[in-house]
């Protein structure tokens, strides 16, 4: 069976920086950009490699501000 | 490519304005996402509590009334008489339902009004700063609690699951939590199942969600869930108290 990849997307500017869907991903790959604030004055979620997601949708489902959205991408043959 | 998580039409496009963490967002988009998937987006009528989610109408991307403190179930129960045709629901915090909505909600259950209330229950007063509530734990500190709840003086916490599950009107009562994403996938179906036995007509249906307070605990958003699992679900255990006999 190919692996399923994802991509995330982050409506940075809801994301309160409460941390919750860096705490459910089982590939660890969302994290807190330290590097940046966003409109409301929080360091939003992000992912920086995007290839290891499996699209599994646990980050978004734990979001309490809608945050993210989830798509896959199709694997090459 | 195929969408798999993407904004409910359930809500509205405005942002919550709750704390960094705090579970009721995750509980709102849970009612649009059911509300959309049953495509009763069109006829759903919410009414808003007083309490955190007193803002509630805001959120929904449904017809929405307010309610005073407490009296959400006496006015989703006039919507629903005038309106047989709508999808009537309740959105309740442990404040707003255990404490001064107590009697409302009791007799909404025991006439079996079909409507379905959403309770959400974090243990506390949010909105108001923290105050003790009804289903506050013994030796959980609040500000009218600074040594932390005390038995003797206010009582043990209020089960409202198991109490309302002994009314024959209550047609569908469970207990949920959003600490894990099994939890609120559970939850989801929780809430189907309730605006399932509204649609049905079967009776009053009830989801108690277990939720967090963050910044009234005084812990971090992360913190919260863990505290939840460790206290709150031992004294309020999950699960199904009552079903419709057709759906067991």
């Amino acid at each position: 069976m190919p692996k399923r990849k994802g991509k995330v997307i982050f409506t940075e500017d809801r994301c309160k920086g409460c941390e919750l869907c860096t705490t459910v991903c089982p590939v660890d790959i969302v994290k807190m950009n330290k590097s940046r604030i966003n409109v409301k004055g929080y360091h939003p979620a992000t992912v920086d490699e995007m290839e290891k997601c499996i699209a599994c949708g646990n980050c978004a489902t734990i979001c309490p501000d809608v945050v993210i959205k989830i798509e896959t991408i199709e694997e090459e043959k | 490519m195929a969408v798999v998580f993407d904004r409910t039409q359930g809500l509205a496009e405005k942002q919550f304005h709750y704390c960094p963490g705090c579970t009721h967002g995750i509980i709102h988009r849970l009612v649009g996402e059911v509300l959309e998937e049953l495509g009763v987006l069109g006829d759903a009528i919410g009414v808003a509590p007083v309490g955190c989610s007193v803002l509630a109408y805001d959120y929904f991307n449904c017809d929405m009334h307010e309610a005073a403190h407490g009296r959400a179930p006496a006015v989703a129960t006039g919507i629903k008489r005038v309106l047989p045709e709508g999808v009537v629901f309740t959105y309740q915090g442990d404040g707003d339902l255990a404490s001064i909505g107590t009697a409302e909600i009791i007799h909404a259950a025991h006439r079996g009004e079909k409507i379905t209330t959403i309770f959400v229950n974090n243990a506390i007063y949010g909105m108001t700063g923290g105050q003790m509530a009804p289903t506050t734990l013994i030796g959980q500190k609040a500000t009218t609690a600074p040594y932390g709840r005390d038995a003797v003086d206010t009582g043990m916490p209020l089960r409202m699951s198991e109490m309302l599950a002994t009314i024959d009107g209550a047609v569908f009562v469970e207990r949920t939590t959003v600490h894990n994403v099994a939890g609120i996938r559970k939850t989801k179906k929780a809430i189907k199942k309730a605006f399932e036995v509204q649609l049905a007509g079967l009776g009053f249906g009830i989801v108690e969600i277990l939720s967090t307070c963050p910044t009234n605990w005084g812990i971090t958003p992360v913190e919260s869930l863990k505290w939840l699992e460790e206290n709150m679900i031992p004294y309020y255990p999950l699960g199904n108290f009552r079903t419709p006999e057709e759906g067991k």
